[in-house]
Parts: structure tokens; C-alpha cells; sequence
């Protein structure tokens, strides 16, 4: 038998509720990342993903608190990610009950913060999040020789990086995972961006989490063919246009194992 | 009749909250400690473990666990490894070209596992040998597994006089190992019961049920 296609939620949480427009009419408190955390668990979700994007500290500090209520209640994997910076910061979310945590630009700034977290709490623990997008190769753009760069600020800003390239090196620090973000795909709703999953797959021997893109079910299996071991989606869950259990048919018949 | 007690074993980082939470609900009066006199006298220990194997062992004996274990298994007291707290059980592990001794209260050595994507992390089936109270009712469920290294040989040595343990098997990109095992008293799982969502919150009430 084989590993099952792991089909993810997404929820950006602002001070211990999420933000993005969230349509589930069954829900009592739409905005409630527990009760939201609980829906996707009964509809199928194999983990669910909470980026903080909090500015505060008393944001981040009621995350946190989230964290743990879900943890308590919610019996799959949680992924925890946004502005986590050190080792303490990752202590703190596995405490509190988070999984993994997921590192982005601190990891840029210092990516020996990688080797750090995955020697004391194990590789497992740490998904690197790369926020890529196509630019210019050479040494007037940020992207090697694969033609996508990495970027912060939410793709606006380069980060003077190959993106295959780092990624293949956070693997050998010691990432466990990779959380692909597409940016040029981001919000299209078009479908994933292949050639990047394919470029990224050639280069790395640790899971694949696709991310950006999705608009409808039959987005999905192309992924996983590209190279994906995970499928990552936020909008079209939240808003109701797509529903994990038809996600999961759609791969199905695709030949792709799912839960 | 009163709920069993479980202590599960705190003796490092990482999430024990949720391992904590899935244990009370599988029934059991739950409590995290490093203490070895309630280790001992719980109905039950749960030792949990993520991470690397040496840091593992290491912060185990720290707290004088494995002689807990130990001592628990002489009087035939259950316990329960998950993850690298099942594969600290084995003779030893082998991380990095660094070997560690482990608990050793079964032969096997803990390799990297050959497969082409490494970790194995998801939800995988597992293959449940027929008599297995552990799987029962959950057989055909898939586990989620998050780990790098496993046992790929199962050489204890049986014999008319002592009954055989049951070995339930998984298989990742080609490769297999040791999923979980059932031993008399000691019990181990390679996948995290506590994250495997139906099918785990039944696993556990079958573990929590027998003590």
C-alpha cells in the first residue's frame, strides 16, 4: 500500500481568529479557528495549517493560546507558522501543541536556524516555507539557473536566492518538509504551478507540500503528479467552493491514494 | 469501576499535550510526569518520544526510564512506546553514522529508512496480524506516521514455551518496517496513535482497555 495524498487547510489567524472570508453556514463562530479546526477535521483534513500573521505580541500570545485549545480537541497534525524566529519561539508552539512549525524568512535571514531547531527537536518538526515566483535568471534577478527566485514580504519583495537551490539546501540543514508557495499561482485560482512543484521535486528527497493556485478539484491530482506528497489550500475551502471529501474523490480517481 | 492511570513519561520536548488529551479520552485518569515512583505504579506508561534517538536515549536515562521500563516489565505491568518511544525499545539506533544502545528489550537496530522520499510522513495502512487486540475493530485504518528511521528486521527468537509477539508491518516507497508490536505487557507503535484522528482515538482505547 502506499502513503495517502495528504490534502491540508490552510487558516490565517490574526490574533486567535481567522481572518479571509469564511462562508460555512454551519459554523456558530466563523471566525473561531478551534470550531473551524474541528469542521475540516470531521470533513477529512490529514493536518491542518495555522499561519499567525498577528503584529503584536499580544496577537501571537493569543495565538497561542488557539494552538493549544486545538491541540486539545483536534486529533491530527498541526502546523504552526508566522514570524517564528528561534528555537525558543519553536519550543514555545510544540508546547503549547503544535506539530511542526513552519519557518520562512527568519530561516532566510539565518538559515543556520534550520540545522538548530532540527538537531534539538529532530527534522521532523520543521517545514520550510518558500514563497517562489519566476524572475529573470542572471545576476540582474534573485533566481539561479531554475528561473525562480525566493521572496518575502508576501512576494513583493526578492530575497536574492534561487529557489531550487534553497530549497535543496534547507533539505540538507535539516527542514523535514517544504511548503511550496507558489506566488505566481497565488489567488489565480488557474491550478498549481506545475513546472515549479517539478523543478522543486528533482531537487529534493523530503516531502513536497503544493500550495497556490487550487480553483477546483481537478487541480489537484496534477500536483501530486508533478511531484507534490501534500496539497495545500486555503480560499477555496474557507469559502465553501471546494470541499475536502470531493478534493479527496477527485484525487481518488485519479488513481491517487487518499485517507 | 475507576478509570486506569497512565503516567506518560516526560522526559524531553516537544507535543505531550495532545498525547495527554488522546489518552484521557481514550479513558484513562492521565498524568505527565517525570516522577519514577509514579511511573511505576501507574496501570499504565505511555512513552512517548520525537526527535533524534541519541537525545532521546539520553534525556530517558536522565530520568531513569528505561529502568522504570524495565523494572514495570518484570512484573508484567503495561507499557506503551510511541514513535521514538517505540524504537528506543530496540537493542540500539544508528543516526548519522552514531550508534546509541537503546533499552534493548528486543533485539533490532534502528536504521534510516530507504526510500525515496524521506521522512515517511503521513497516513499509511499497516498490515495487523490476525489475533492483534491492539488493531482490533482498526485494521483496515490508516496511521500517521512521521519518522526518518525503522526497524526493518524482527529477530526475537520464540520459542514453544513463550508466546510470539505480534508484529504488525508498514511499507514506505519500498521499504518496510516494523509498525507496531505487541509483546505480553510492552506494546509499541512506530505511527502516533494521538494524531491518527478515529482510527488512533481506537487504538488507544484498546490499549487503555486492557490495563
Amino acid at each position: 500500500m502506499t502513503l495517502a495524498v495528504r490534502v491540508i487547510p490552510c487558516l490565517d489567524v490574526d490574533a486567535g481568529r481567522v481572518v479571509k472570508g469564511i462562508n460555512f453556514k454551519e459554523l456558530r463562530d466563523a471566525g473561531d479557528p478551534v470550531e473551524l479546526a474541528r469542521t475540516y477535521d470531521a470533513e477529512g483534513a490529514d493536518e491542518l495549517t495555522f499561519l499567525d500573521i498577528s503584529a503584536s505580541h499580544e496577537g501571537r500570545a493569543t495565538t497561542m493560546e488557539i494552538v493549544s485549545r486545538t491541540a486539545e480537541e483536534v486529533f491530527i497534525p498541526l502546523t504552526v507558522g508566522g514570524g517564528v524566529s528561534s528555537v525558543e519561539d519553536v519550543d514555545r508552539l510544540l508546547r503549547a501543541g503544535a506539530d511542526k512549525v513552519a519557518m520562512n524568512t527568519a530561516a532566510i535571514h539565518r538559515p543556520e536556524l534550520i540545522a538548530e531547531v532540527a538537531d534539538r527537536f529532530g527534522n521532523q518538526v520543521l517545514v520550510l516555507s518558500v514563497d517562489a515566483r519566476r524572475a529573470p535568471t542572471g545576476p540582474t534577478g534573485g533566481a539561479g539557473d531554475s528561473g525562480f527566485e525566493v521572496t518575502t514580504h508576501g512576494g513583493r519583495k526578492s530575497a536574492g536566492l534561487d529557489a531550487i537551490e534553497w530549497a535543496a539546501r534547507a533539505a540538507e540543514l535539516g527542514a523535514g518538509e517544504i511548503l511550496l508557495n507558489a506566488m505566481d499561482a497565488d489567488g489565480t485560482q488557474d491550478g498549481f504551478d506545475l513546472e515549479l512543484i517539478r523543478a522543486v521535486r528533482r531537487e529534493v528527497s523530503i516531502p513536497v507540500i503544493a500550495s497556490g493556485g487550487a480553483g477546483s478539484v481537478d487541480h489537484f491530482a496534477p500536483a501530486v503528479d508533478a511531484g507534490a506528497d501534500a496539497v495545500l489550500a486555503a480560499t477555496v475551502f474557507h469559502f465553501g467552493t471546494l470541499r475536502i471529501a470531493d478534493v479527496k474523490g477527485a484525487l481518488a480517481a485519479s488513481g491517487h491514494p487518499v485517507r | 469501576m475507576a478509570s486506569p492511570t497512565v503516567v506518560v513519561l516526560d522526559y524531553g520536548s516537544g507535543n505531550l499535550r495532545s498525547v495527554v488529551r488522546a489518552v484521557e479520552r481514550a479513558g484513562a485518569e492521565v498524568t505527565l510526569t517525570s516522577d519514577r515512583v509514579a511511573a511505576q505504579d501507574a496501570d499504565g506508561l505511555l512513552v512517548p518520544g520525537v526527535g533524534a534517538y541519541a537525545a532521546c536515549m539520553a534525556g530517558l536515562r536522565a530520568v531513569r526510564g528505561h529502568e522504570v521500563i524495565g523494572r514495570r516489565l518484570a512484573g508484567a505491568r503495561p507499557v506503551l512506546g510511541i514513535c521514538v518511544g517505540m524504537q528506543i525499545l530496540f537493542s540500539r539506533g544508528v543516526e548519522h553514522g552514531v550508534e546509541t544502545e537503546g533499552c534493548d528489550e528486543w533485539p533490532g537496530v534502528v536504521e534510516r529508512l530507504r526510500a525515496p522520499v524521506v521522512p515517511h510522513m503521513g497516513w499509511n495502512t499497516v498490515e495487523a496480524p490476525a489475533g492483534t487486540a491492539l488493531f482490533a475493530g482498526v485494521e483496515d485504518e490508516r496511521f500517521y506516521f512521521v519518522h526518518s528511521y525503522g526497524v526493518r528486521d524482527w529477530t526475537l527468537e520464540t520459542n514453544n514455551r513463550t508466546r510470539a509477539p505480534l508484529v504488525t508491518w508498514a511499507e514506505h516507497g519500498g521499504d518496510r518496517f516494523v509498525a507496531a508490536v505487541e509483546n505480553g505487557p510492552l506494546s509499541a507503535t512506530q505511527f502516533h496513535p494521538e494524531k491518527s484522528g478515529d482510527a488512533g482515538a481506537a487504538l488507544l482505547r484498546n490499549w487503555v482497555l486492557s490495563l
